[in-house]
């Protein structure tokens, strides 16, 4: 189902958590919202789900207007980040839940509830735990049942909220990979939450980056990663570094020097650079960026050195294979392939 | 290995923990103001009680006066009991899932029938439905009674016991947060059916351990009961009124045979509160959260 959210303001006494934000999320599309704390984004899939009303503005589902609808009426499929399975139900009493509540005229029977619940046991690949208790599992299953159980009411739209943020990085990397999967074989508009822009580069078909209630840019993972349109979405996506530089007669200055970067198209005057670590090419003797290096230390296959520029203090990051022989001098030059001014 | 480890566990205690001595000392110590102060005095009820043997015992038991205290005393908890855990769900479901000015002080109303003398706790009953007050002779005129008789009694139990299961329940279900309710809703249920399958599942043994300590303490109260009830014999005495009675009339025998079902009370109370902290110690205690 095709969700718009169109012109949300949400304010918690009087504090705005959410300024005039407005969304459209694709029928079967996966994607994530992103942000740091306090970026809005989970109140914004809260919004969606209904269990916050907004101040101001509507949300559609389809054509329909869901704003005054109640979280029951919206069938939508929520998974929360501490998994809030019912501790007194077994996994498959937790599974049939949603099924079970439904008024006598659309329940269906029992053993029909019973079956569709041990199907997506199966789905989940849980299938011989549905007699056990929640707290006999461990937190990625836990996580799989909380998302078997949102999916057995057939959810129009599946919200899921930080679902991987309590679990260890190696469980969160195998959930990541099966929740991509189970998304290809389900199809379900699937909104998740999260801060952690690896997850969502990785799962996404579409980011939504946020920043203090507002969104920053909307865009594919690759759109988003190459082409960030503000600052904050070039430091908050992907590794970056920063330096205050001119531009002059079309080229890139920094402390009085050019650095042998042309900038044909960019406005005359003080600008800030932006490059990826990692994107960046060592030169001996022509024009370019000279710093000093203050640290290096090996990330895994590659090492990380950090130089300072200038003698204000300015800081930048680059990225040198590991075994790359200039990682052993005190000086180094380089010359950003990529970047962008601000 | 194992020889090294034991070897160290004999010779190195934990640094927080005292010596041999002094452990003894303060155990000991412990036992004997117990013993001197709990358990000797909860013997001699027993002791008094059939002092005059098994006969006499049960002979004060049937007595009429005193079957007409155990039907009023279980009567008044059979009223008070369920009110209060009606109360104290709503109240500590308000606090613990609701946001609202005047929290706080809600809060601190609830903690005041703990703060108040039981005694002042009846005078406020007797200022408020006696002769002299306003509400008093208007109940009277449609043939209420309130003081000293049963309402009175019902009321001053019910406002001696209010804190007890909302105590219990607020600490737990501010813990629990409201995750599992809106999981519910999420999947369609609707208040009722959320409040039913997974509030109260959630809360059932937090809520048992207080209906239990608010029936101890309704059996139980002297206080606030004696001032509103005008102990009125055979009617409007409840077991620890009628023990006083009973005692001051030097029927020590009978006094103490009564005294003792409180006794029994309280000793079952105490083997159910402990079965219910063994059992479920980590949901008492609000901590595990799944």
């Amino acid at each position: 189902m095709q969700v718009r959210i169109a012109n949300v303001r949400k304010e918690f006494d009087r504090f705005p958590a959410l300024h005039d934000v407005s969304l459209d999320i694709h029928s079967g599309e996966l994607i994530a919202l992103l942000g740091p704390s306090g970026s809005g984004k989970t109140t914004l899939l809260r919004l969606i789900a209904g269990l916050e009303t907004p101040t101001d503005g509507k949300v559609f589902f389809g054509d329909i207007d869901a704003s005054e609808k109640t979280v029951q009426e919206r069938n939508i499929g929520f998974v929360f980040q501490h998994y809030a399975l019912f501790r007194h139900m077994t996994i498959l009493e937790n599974v049939s839940f949603g099924l079970s509540v439904r008024p006598r005229a659309t329940r269906p029977p029992a053993g029909e509830i019973r079956r569709r619940a041990m199907e997506l046991l199966d789905l989940v690949q849980l299938s011989g735990l549905e007699k056990r208790y929640p707290n006999q599992l461990s937190g990625g299953q836990r996580q799989r049942v909380a998302l078997a159980r949102a999916l057995a009411i057939e959810p129009g739209v599946l919200l899921l909220d930080e679902p991987f943020g309590a679990l260890d990085a190696q469980v969160r990397r195998e959930l990541r990979k099966w929740l991509r999967e189970m998304h290809d074989r389900t199809g379900h508009t699937t909104v998740f939450v999260t801060h952690d822009q690896e997850e969502a580069l990785e799962l996404a078909d579409r980011l939504c980056v946020m920043s203090q209630g507002k969104i920053e840019q909307v865009g594919s993972p690759d759109t988003v990663y190459d082409s960030p349109i503000s600052p904050f979405v070039f430091g908050f996506i992907g590794e970056s570094s920063e330096l205050p530089v001119t531009v002059e007669n079309g080229e890139l200055w920094s402390g009085g020097r050019a650095i042998g970067v042309p900038a044909p198209d960019s406005k005359t005057g003080e600008a800030r650079l932006f490059f990826r670590p990692h994107d960046v090419e060592l030169v001996e003797h022509d024009a370019s960026l000279a710093g000093v290096v203050t640290s290096s230390r090996r990330v895994g296959g590659t090492r990380r050195v950090e130089l300072e520029i200038g003698g204000e203090g300015h800081k930048v990051e680059v990225d040198l294979p590991f075994d790359h022989p200039a990682g052993e001098k005190t000086r180094l030059s380089f010359r950003p392939k990529r970047w962008r001014l601000f | 290995m194992a020889t090294k480890i034991r070897h160290l566990h004999r010779h190195h205690t934990s640094p927080v923990s005292e010596s041999r001595t002094v452990q003894v000392i303060a155990i000991f110590l412990c036992l004997l103001f117990m013993a001197l102060f709990l358990i000797l005095p909860l013997w001699s009820v027993f002791i008094e009680a059939f002092a005059k043997g098994v006969g006499a015992y049960f002979s004060a038991l049937v007595n009429k006066d005193a079957q007409s205290a155990i039907r009023l005393t279980l009567l008044v908890a059979a009223v008070a009991v369920p009110l209060n855990v009606v109360f104290g769900v709503c109240a500590s479901w308000a606090i613990a899932k609701f946001e609202f000015k005047g929290k706080a002080f809600l809060i601190t109303l609830i903690d005041l029938p703990f703060s108040v003398s039981p005694v002042i706790s009846g005078m406020v009953y007797v200022l408020l439905f006696g002769a002299g007050s306003f509400l008093g002779p208007w109940l009277k005129s449609y043939g209420i009674e309130v003081l000293f008789a049963l309402p009175g009694i019902i009321l001053a139990t019910i406002f001696v016991t209010f804190p007890f299961v909302a105590r219990e329940l607020i600490p737990l279900m501010q813990d629990q947060g409201t995750g599992d309710e809106e999981a519910a809703l999420s999947l369609g249920a609707n208040g009722w059916q959320t409040f039913w399958r997974v509030t109260v599942p959630n809360i059932r043994w937090g809520l048992l351990y207080g209906v239990l300590l608010c029936n101890a303490r309704a059996m139980g109260e002297f206080g606030a009961v004696a001032v509103v009830s005008g102990k009125i014999r055979g009617k409007t005495t409840t077991i620890p009124l009628q023990v006083e009675i009973l005692y001051n009339e030097y029927n020590g025998a009978a006094a103490f045979a009564l005294a003792s079902l409180l006794a029994m009370l309280a000793l079952l109370t105490l083997v159910l509160k402990s079965f219910l902290e063994w059992r479920f110690g980590d949901e008492l205690a609000a901590t595990g959260r799944h």
